[in-house]
């Protein structure tokens, strides 16, 4: 009964038989055709392995300066390689190499060694980046040098070493981790991509396609012909918003100091400055940083590695009181004629707060009180607008979070709420806390970018741009290309009467009688601003004015902030020095001297003053 | 029900093929592997030695219990590993810029290895009930054409195009053994050649560029286009007795890491020639000539699609894998079965094995 249903299957087998078998005659023709009929040219090429592969680098992008100022540009790099079945005797090939480039054969010896199992027909890496000399030698000697072979690669070349190094970054050899989880394309083992700065945040950009070539050598490996070739896309050049002219001088002012500065285009957000001191040489991470290097740069009490600009978190001081002035005349506290009078100190229940200046400024409204820098003033109209309300003002202001610049690692700072300190320490607030925090001391932290961007967000009448420090990327050999619009992240949490008073404290500070950064006023500019000084250590009854005596590290930050012109301004700078002690002796006149100089530039400066 | 019947029935000639092409592969692969190394013994063919003495446990399981109990736990099975296929695409392991292997503590899997089997099981199953002397009409093929359909999307995105259209071929040959009615036979043909052109059209660039690599290695002479060149080179240099074992060159240098998985023919034609090549050939035609064997001698239509589902896959596999070393395919990872380099795929054709013998060895009358 079965068998019937089935004899028809079974007879479906016989073209499955015949199928199979015709395709194994193709095989069988396929493998006569190769190993018999071309068996001999076959034979012929793989004799030292004719055929291999070369790979063509593909040039790194070039970064630029925003006029076109040439900053990071690429150098050949001769590395030494030795391809081991070639370069019988081995041993005495290695001896006679480490001869002709000075070095100790055991040098060689180990490196292989430590490798471990590799293959004898791959070219295998025993020293990077051979001097001239070296080269030379080995050139000469090739014919002596069986298997030894030299292999160019392009390297990072800074061209102004130090110059904007926290800004334009370093290059470091791909880990194993991230050659896996496929973030890079193209990049195999022993490739740099961008570990910092520019150079990691445009890796992209930056990164070009490598090509490769299909070759014929003959027996001692010398090229025959090119069979096939794809050809290296090169990478994009990138024009940063840095001012080169602007940054070296920003550079050699803060020349020895611990610090930073900052300075943007209140227009459009444009980094123009980005310095951060001390520095360090961007050429000593090539080929990877030496041991020694690294740990001074690690170790220094200065901390060279972090960018301030982006990393560092600082109390604002009494750049601050330009936010507590906003938020108490916006929420009514105080009036532009509204004053208190400032007999040196405020006394908070038992405790006396003290303005910087000992002996008072006697009544203030708040133009008096910015040009001045009171304390006192800001004690009242900080403790009447509270900490929440301040805290409010503040983020509206673009502060307690990031400015959202390309840059990786940026902190946000600290503006400090009830609630924070509550969930933070478990304690409740303090009111004198609120006195503390309106001049900018206590727990507020900021970062100068920060400070950057608030200034020019003053100085435009509220916009608030996100810093941007890429201008345009250009394909080599066609025009650059702007490629994002300058993006607006917010506006600042006041009106215009508002607005139009504080800018004019801020004029006072270095126009006014009385300003406290009169003192750097340039003939023909008219400069805005506002000078901080930041207690790093507080000690009780201390002398605000015998700092000098004081350890270094007890010394009080120096900042300054500011735009001009102060009418329609085009720069916006923020200068912070580390144990600066005084705003306007240490940091304003870094600022004064950029925007001069800027300005001069610019064709703006009105030289009859 | 033990049966003496079924020890003296035991497929020694079937086995004994098997053995010799899996001694074929070990030896090949030593060779793959040392060839221009220093060192000792490779550990990858320390791998694949426990894997093949893995595959000879799983095979025994799978002769043991008879294959009736494989119709019964098609559909279970078959569900299991397109689940596997789906834990692949969710958390699989990126090799090479796709997703195929899981992570198994030390070792990797394929699922879409033991896909092709699961299918084959449940596409036998579906088949030994509609399958009739008339062929299938359109309706008999709604439940199959889901069961291709499911694991082929899901290995379609891992992306491995290989293995998706190895299923395609295979539940293709399947459902033509089991005929189909003619005119469903000339609607797909003629639905399928005109879905080509209209696919075309849908690609975006990059796809129809990968395609056209796919088909033409010459287009990408750094990769493929490479690979190819070197494989035939390999090849040919082997003329009629080879170079002698481990004296090969080509594979010392040229394309790691595919010299003991895809490509391990070419050293097997280098070292051994044309001699050990046609040996190779036949030891695999012997093979595929049993399988039919056993699908012809096989009393019940489900063993005997099986058989003939089993057999057709390694035919496929050793079709592919061959014409593509000799540059006469598109490069596509589909591993030679029994002797690449690969955990997965020789336990699965292993099992493949395991279950022609169970078919063989119960094809005794059941009078």
């Amino acid at each position: 009964m079965k068998s019937p249903d089935r004899e028809w299957l079974k007879k479906r087998l016989m073209p499955g038989v015949i199928i199979i078998l015709i395709a194994f005659v193709v095989l069988f023709a396929r493998l006569v055709y190769l190993q018999i009929i071309e068996g001999d040219e076959f034979r012929r090429l793989s004799k030292n392995n004719c055929i291999r592969l070369k790979s063509v680098e593909a040039s790194r992008g070039l970064i630029y300066d925003r006029n076109g100022v040439l900053l990071v540009d690429n150098r050949p790099w001769f590395n030494l390689e030795i391809v081991l079945k070639d370069a019988v005797p081995v041993n005495e090939t290695l001896g006679k190499l480490a001869d002709f480039i000075g070095v100790s054969v055991d040098e060689f010896t180990e490196k292989i060694e430590e490798k471990g199992r590799f293959s004898r027909y791959k070219p295998f890496l025993l020293r990077k980046g051979l001097s001239r000399d070296q080269l030379a030698v080995v050139e000469a000697h090739k014919f002596d040098l069986p298997g030894v072979v030299i292999d160019v690669k392009s390297r990072r070349n800074y061209i102004y070493k130090k110059r904007a190094a926290h800004l334009i970054g370093y290059l470091g050899e791909i880990n194993k981790k991230e050659l896996k989880n496929g973030r890079y394309s193209g990049v195999r083992a022993g490739d740099s991509i961008g570990r910092s700065g520019a150079e990691k945040v445009f890796e992209d950009l930056l990164r070009g396609k490598r090509g490769g070539e299909q070759i014929e050598v003959d027996a001692s490996g010398r090229l025959v012909r090119v069979i096939k070739r794809v050809d290296s896309i090169s990478g994009k050049n990138i024009f940063l918003t840095l001012d080169n002219v602007l940054q070296q001088k920003a550079e050699s002012m803060l020349k020895g100091k611990a610090g930073a500065v900052v300075a943007i285009d209140p227009n459009n957000g444009d980094v123009l400055v980005m310095a951060s001191a001390p520095s360090f040489d961007l050429n000593d991470f090539i080929g990877g940083i030496s041991f020694k290097n690294w740990n001074a740069l690690i170790s220094d009490s200065k901390r060279p590695i972090v960018n301030k600009a982006v990393q560092g978190e600082y109390p604002p001081a009494s750049t601050y009181k330009i936010v507590t002035a906003i938020a108490a005349l916006e929420e009514g506290v105080i009036d532009k004629n509204r004053s208190w009078f400032c007999p040196g100190y405020y006394k908070y229940g038992n405790r006396r707060y003290r303005c910087w200046k000992k002996w008072g400024h006697g009544e203030m409204n708040v133009l008096d009180a910015i040009e001045q820098s009171c304390d006192v003033f800001f004690y009242h109209a900080g403790e009447e607008t509270g900490v929440d309300a301040l805290a409010q003002y503040a983020r509206g202001c673009g502060f307690d979070k990031i400015t959202g610049i390309e840059l990786e690692n940026e902190r946000p700072g600290l503006i400090p709420t009830s609630a924070w300190k509550r969930k933070r320490y478990n304690v409740p607030w303090q009111g004198g806390e609120t006195l503390s925090i309106a001049i900018g001391q206590g727990f507020d932290l900021v970062t100068p970018l920060q400070m950057a961007v608030f200034i020019a967000a003053v100085g435009n009448d509220g916009t608030i741009y996100r810093p941007r420090i890429l201008k345009s990327v250009q394909i080599p050999g066609q025009n650059a290309v702007v490629v994002k619009r300058p993006e607006i992240t917010g506006g600042l949490p006041a009106g215009r009467k508002t607005l139009k008073i504080v800018k004019q404290g801020l004029f006072n500070v270095v126009q006014g009688e009385r300003g406290t950064a009169r003192a750097i006023r340039i003939k023909g500019i008219d400069i805005a601003g506002k000078t901080g000084t930041a207690q790093v250590f507080s000690i009780k009854n201390r002398d605000r004015h015998d700092n000098e005596s004081l350890a270094y590290s007890l010394r009080d930050h120096a900042w300054f902030v500011c735009y001009a012109p102060a009418k329609d301004p085009v720069i916006a700078v923020s200068v912070l020095v580390e144990h600066g002690e005084h705003g306007s002796t240490a940091a304003a006149p870094i600022a004064g001297e950029i925007i001069k100089l800027y300005l001069k530039q610019k064709g703006l400066m009105d030289e009859r003053g | 029900m033990f049966d003496r019947r079924l020890v003296e029935d035991f497929d020694w000639g079937l086995l004994l093929i098997t053995v010799l092409i899996l001694g074929v592969g070990l030896s090949v692969l030593y060779s793959a592997v040392t060839a221009g190394d220093c060192g000792g013994v490779h550990p990858l063919f320390k791998k694949q030695l426990v894997w093949i003495c893995g595959g000879f446990i799983v095979m025994c399981i799978s002769f043991m219990v008879h294959y009736q109990f494989l119709d019964k736990g098609s559909v279970a099975f078959y569900t299991v590993c397109v689940g596997l296929l789906m834990a692949v695409l969710l958390c699989g392991k990126h090799i090479g810029g796709s997703r195929r292997w899981l992570a198994l503590g030390p070792f990797t899997m394929q699922p879409s290895e033991l896909m092709k089997l699961s299918m084959i099981i449940v596409l036998s199953s579906v088949y030994s009930i509609s399958a009739s002397e008339h062929g299938l009409s359109f309706k008999g093929l709604v439940k199959p054409g889901l069961f291709l359909l499911i694991p082929f999307m899901l290995i379609v995105n891992q992306p491995d195009l290989g293995t998706a259209l190895l299923l395609l071929f295979i539940a293709a040959c399947m459902t033509l053994f089991v005929k189909v009615e003619k005119r469903v036979f000339y609607t797909c043909l003629g639905f399928a050649a005109s879905a080509v052109p209209l696919v075309w059209f849908l690609l975006k660039d990059y796809q129809k560029s990968r395609i056209l690599t796919f088909l033409n290695p010459e287009r990408d002479p750094l990769g493929a286009g490479y690979h190819i060149i070197q494989s035939k080179i390999a090849i040919g240099s082997g003329m009629l007795f080879g170079k002698g074992y481990l004296k090969g060159t080509q594979n010392a240098l040229s394309f790691l890491p595919e010299q003991h998985t895809d490509f391990i023919l070419s050293v097997l034609a280098e070292e051994w020639g044309l001699a050990g090549c046609s040996f190779l050939l036949l030891l695999y035609f012997l093979l595929l000539l049993w399988g039919f064997n056993v699908s012809y001698c096989c009393r019940d239509k489900f063993g005997s699609i099986l058989a003939f589902g089993i057999t057709i896959m390694i035919f496929w596999q050793v079709f592919i894998n061959i014409g593509m070393v000799m540059g006469l395919m598109p490069v596509v990872g589909v591993p030679l079965p029994l002797i690449s380099y690969g955990g997965s795929s020789i336990v699965t054709n292993m099992v493949g094995i395991g279950i022609l013998l169970n078919i063989s060895m119960r094809n005794f009358t059941a009078n």
